[in-house]
């Protein structure tokens, strides 16, 4: 089959759905050429998934002034199937991933709870699903509250592992006796029986298949957990992702017809963003962490060192749980990232609003800052949960897949590590729309504290689903369409960020930074310990200039401390940030000296206009 | 320019509803289409599982988990009662023996040999469905429910917590920008059993007073967020309410904070002080969306009038409109739009969005982001 030339991307949120339309240019390479919406229709009075896309695919055809879809609407024109290869009309390619319908949600199960459960947790998500309970021996319920609680969520699908392979056998029989005692009920369908996965000790499969091969849709595939050294995860994300497919979109509305329409298999949207992380990640050699923030729930990826993880907050996000990230963090350190004086009561309110009427912004400056300020701690709770889960098998060396086998030992440590993070990509709205790029960089600074050198980016219209189904596709050029869509036109560099790890006293020297190259070679830079700045060097969108910084003795960038550092910083619409106000970061205790750092961080990185600091000056200045 | 529509609450003085009443399991349905049923009436009835309990049972008597059936007195399926001898292990030549009690009432479902454990199963628990609203039966679904049909006055509100109730609607504010206070409550009568209605405002203590008289339910404009803190004893953070048990129902038909009820909200209610009522506080805000929402019947005549197809109003945003403005500085004012520019333009956050002008009731004219009103129907 010849190369990709057209193709059209769908991704079904649970309100939106988002279309976009890719060509290959007359320079060779693949661009974004246009983009459309329409609401999702799984939902009555429609319930049928593919009306949201004919309609936002009529949209492209109306800007394109071009036709995609077939005259009776049952599916797109692909060319050199319904239409001759060179035909102007129709594409080569549809692909869609979805969420819509509250996406794929799980139970995992599995015998304890840092170990084997811990595993099988890793596995869902990664594959895509929320995971709402995670079930083992050592959780702290009694068994009754287990069948309660698999009795109450009704899940899409259950994971149950345990035991490696030839050990523990009597736990996982007895989960299994557990899952069967609560007989639990799918989700969708009252009919149909609910998909179990079992993952664990190949030595009790017969045994799981006769507690509870007749009571659900049981499959069984190769132990998560082989051995306590081993995490094998592939075999059942890919069995997460068929049942999803087999089971969980035949259920939605409008799937069954919708799938027939793709070019490849339909994805759940987190686990198409999770592929993209993971290839952008191969693509640059790099530790790559991905966060995209949404209404309901912030989603968060990062491969360190070739492995990859991805983690759900189901409950932190912008609208939808805008009051639960101030019910979890709690008013203070909310407050942290305001200058001005905002009454605690109105706050709350304020919150619970925005809560019951998601779908307003922010008119005034001030409320502007309230819900930045609410996105770093989203943001910051989210990397924590991540952190908690994106670590070493416990007590044991350990071998973890996606292609590349290595070696390491572990002791349950996060695999997060700040300091050898290299890229950061934001996505979602508050991230994305922010009406000044800086606002993105330190909303993301402020939340993650990267430390040493870390590139910051924000994906420009979240089109990360998009480019990971696509690059699926079994077709020459896909992957590269995928790749280079996601450079040319998805990623929106805002700049590199240097922050040096120590805590210093206010006004010391922290570091110097010289420009090793291009025409301003040999200058240098100095900054002291408490500030947040932009490097004063000329570096345009994209650009790289090499740099030596060299931090004061008790501070660090990458090469230990006091010990200089080579680096490569890239430009971006930001601009260099320096970020010298120390790690870890502490703020003021007493508010007056804290509103007025933060006035001045905020000023010397032109944050927000000047009317606003103008009209919040009170007696601060 | 494409129509600009922006979603609103219902409020309507006659509207024809259906109202779907499902067990969570199957069960039976105990109405058939055409019955008359009253809003207390139990239209079906089913029984969930009992509780599960599980026993170690091989490990405390001392044998391996393939031994336990030779040592059981009772086998899977058996019903036991709480307290009786399900096994029982004789040893030295019969001069001790070591017994399993059953720890409940119920039936035996698993003997595993495998783990050496028994799992017990209590006694089904009952559930029943009411119809929520005097009705009639428009649609019997096989064993999991009915479809029941009523016309009246339909109210949706905002936010809600607690699930159902049933009473009789009681009017306690004199208008809809007043706060019902505990000096009100001390001359309100009797109100056991009430639906009381609010203005502007009801503060914790109010709550907490209506709690002690048997008040069924609440409806009031605003709710302070603190307080329904205090309330619940913890912070709500995401809008799917329905499960809360704190004596009565609540429906806050605005918003957060001191807002004034509607106009037509108010007047509705007020027209219908003392008639039986229906209010529901089950809220889910998120794809799907379910509001809480008062029910006053006033007929079960449906010549003529078509059933409200979806609850999700979607208004067209027209000059000379009224609206509400749902978000600070404005937030909770009414106004009326003077002009819908067609044009996204930069707002003070420098963010470029579709606006519209208002005239506020004080004669200023403001300029909006569209997605911060709600249209306000008149009528």
């Amino acid at each position: 089959m010849a190369e990709l030339r057209r193709i059209i991307a769908t991704d079904c949120g649970s309100t939106t759905t988002k279309a976009i339309l890719i060509e290959l240019g007359d320079d060779g390479h693949y661009h974004l050429v246009k983009r459309a919406e329409a609401p999702t229709t799984v939902e009555a009075p429609f319930e049928d998934v593919t009306i949201g896309v004919i309609n936002a695919v009529e949209e492209l055809e109306e800007l394109m002034g071009q036709k995609y879809l077939k005259e009776d609407r049952s599916g797109f024109m692909i060319r050199g199937v319904d239409l001759p290869e060179d035909s102007e009309e129709g594409v080569d390619a549809y692909v869609s991933t979805s969420s819509a319908g509250g996406g794929l949600q799980m139970v995992v199960v599995g015998v304890v709870k840092e170990m084997t459960a811990e595993s099988a947790q890793r596995a869902a998500l990664g594959a895509g699903a929320i995971v709402m309970e995670v079930i083992a021996i050592n959780d702290g319920r009694l068994p009754h509250e287990r069948v309660k609680v698999l009795r109450q969520l009704r899940p899409d699908m259950i994971l149950l592992a345990g035991g490696t392979d030839g050990g523990d056998r009597n736990h996982v029989v007895a989960m299994a006796e557990m899952i069967s005692a609560a007989n639990p009920k799918a989700r969708l369908g009252l009919e149909y029986k609910l998909p179990v996965i079992f993952a664990g000790n190949k030595l009790v499969r017969d045994k799981i298949k006769e507690i509870l091969g007749g009571k659900t849709a049981l499959s069984v595939v190769d132990n998560i957990r082989p051995s306590l050294e081993k995490e094998n995860l592939q075999p059942t994300r890919q069995k997460i992702q068929e049942l999803f497919l087999q089971h969980v979109m035949k259920q939605a509305p409008g799937y069954d017809k919708l799938m027939k329409w793709t070019s490849a298999p339909i994805m759940p949207t987190p686990a198409a963003v999770g592929y993209l992380v993971q290839e952008v990640a191969k693509a640059r050699g790099e530790n790559v962490l991905g966060v995209d923030i949404g209404g309901a729930t912030t989603d968060v990826f990062s491969v360190f060192d070739n492995i990859f993880n991805r983690t759900v907050s189901a409950n932190y996000g912008m609208s939808y749980s805008i009051s639960n990230v101030l019910a979890e963090t709690g008013l203070e350190n909310v407050m942290r990232w305001v200058p001005f004086d905002i009454d605690e009561e109105d706050l709350r309110n304020r919150v619970k609003n925005k809560m019951i009427r998601p779908t307003t912004i922010p008119q005034t400056i001030e409320e502007l800052v309230v819900e930045q300020a609410i996105a770093r701690e989203a943001l910051r709770l989210s990397l924590e949960q991540h952190k908690m889960l994106a670590v070493g098998l416990k007590g044991a060396q350990r071998q973890r897949d996606i292609a590349d086998t290595f070696t390491q030992t572990v002791s349950g440590e996060t695999l997060i590590k700040m300091m050898k993070l290299d890229l950061i990509i934001g996505s979602g709205g508050v991230l994305s729309h922010a009406p000044r790029r800086v606002q993105s960089a330190m909303m993301m600074i402020d939340a993650f504290l990267p430390e040493g050198v870390t590139m910051l980016t924000v994906d420009s219209i979240f089109m990360m689903p998009h480019l990971g189904v696509l690059a699926h596709v079994e077709r020459e050029g896909a992957k590269r369409a995928a790749m280079e869509v996601f450079d040319r036109d998805c990623l929106i560099r805002l700049g590199s960020c240097i922050s040096p790890v120590g805590v210093g006293k206010e006004g010391e020297k922290c570091l110097t930074i010289e420009v090793l190259e291009g025409k301003e070679a040999g200058k240098k830079f100095e900054f002291v310990f408490g500030e947040i700045k932009k490097l004063p060097v000329e570096l345009g969108v994209g650009e790289r200039l090499k740099i030596k910084i060299t931090p004061a003795p008790r501070y660090d960038v990458g090469a230990g401390r006091g010990r200089p550092l080579e680096a490569i910083l890239e430009g971006g619409v930001v601009g260099v940030i320096v970020d010298t106000r120390g790690r870890p970061l502490k703020l003021p205790a007493d508010k007056k000296e804290r509103v007025a750092r933060l006035r001045k961080w905020y000023k010397d990185l032109d944050l927000y206009p000047e009317v606003f600091f103008q009209r919040t000056a009170g007696g601060d200045e | 320019m494409a129509r600009a529509y922006t979603p609103g609450l219902r409020v309507s003085a006659d509207d024809v509803l259906l109202r779907e009443r499902v067990l969570p399991l199957k069960g039976d349905v105990l109405v058939k289409e055409g019955d008359k049923v009253k809003a207390e009436d139990v239209i079906a009835r089913t029984e969930l599982p009992g509780n599960i309990s599980i026993m170690k049972a091989a490990n405390r008597l001392g044998v391996l988990p393939k031994e336990l059936p030779k040592y059981m007195l009772k086998k899977e399926g058996d019903e036991v009662k709480k307290g009786e001898v399900i096994a029982e292990i004789r040893t030295f030549f019969g001069l001790f023996k070591s017994q399993l009690k059953s720890p409940i009432d119920g039936t035996i479902q698993t003997i595993s040999t495998d783990t050496g454990q028994i799992i017990f199963q209590e006694h089904p628990i009952p559930v029943e469905v009411r119809a929520y609203v005097d009705s009639v039966v428009e649609e019997v679904m096989e064993q999991e429910g009915a479809v029941v049909k009523t016309r009246g006055v339909f109210i949706q509100g905002i936010f809600g917590i607690g699930s159902e109730a049933v009473g009789k609607l009681k009017v306690l504010v004199d208008s809809r920008s007043e706060e019902l206070t505990l000096d009100k409550l001390r001359s309100a009568g009797d109100l056991s059993g009430c639906i009381v209605v609010s203005g502007s405002y009801t503060s914790k203590d109010v709550i907490y007073e209506l709690r002690k008289r048997g008040a069924a339910g609440l409806i009031t404009g605003g709710i302070g967020a603190k307080d329904l803190m205090d309330v619940l004893g913890y912070d709500i953070g995401v809008a799917v309410t329905g499960n809360e048990n704190i004596g009565l129902v609540i429906v806050v038909t605005e918003g957060f904070g001191r807002i004034e009820m509607a106009e037509k909200t108010y007047r509705l209610l007020k027209e219908n002080d003392g008639a039986k009522t229906s209010i529901s506080g089950v809220t889910q805000i998120r794809a799907g969306v379910i509001r809480p929402e008062v029910v006053i019947v006033k007929s079960l005549e449906f010549e003529g009038k078509e059933e409200l197809k979806s609850l999700t109003v979607a208004n067209e945003l027209k000059v000379g409109g009224k609206v509400r403005i749902i978000r600070q500085p404005y937030f909770g004012l009414i106004g009326e739009v003077v002009e819908l520019p067609p044009e996204p333009q930069v707002i003070e956050t420098e963010t470029k969005v579709r606006v519209l002008k208002v005239r506020l009731a004080d004669g200023r004219e403001v300029v909006l982001p569209r997605a911060n009103v709600e249209i306000i129907e008149e009528g």
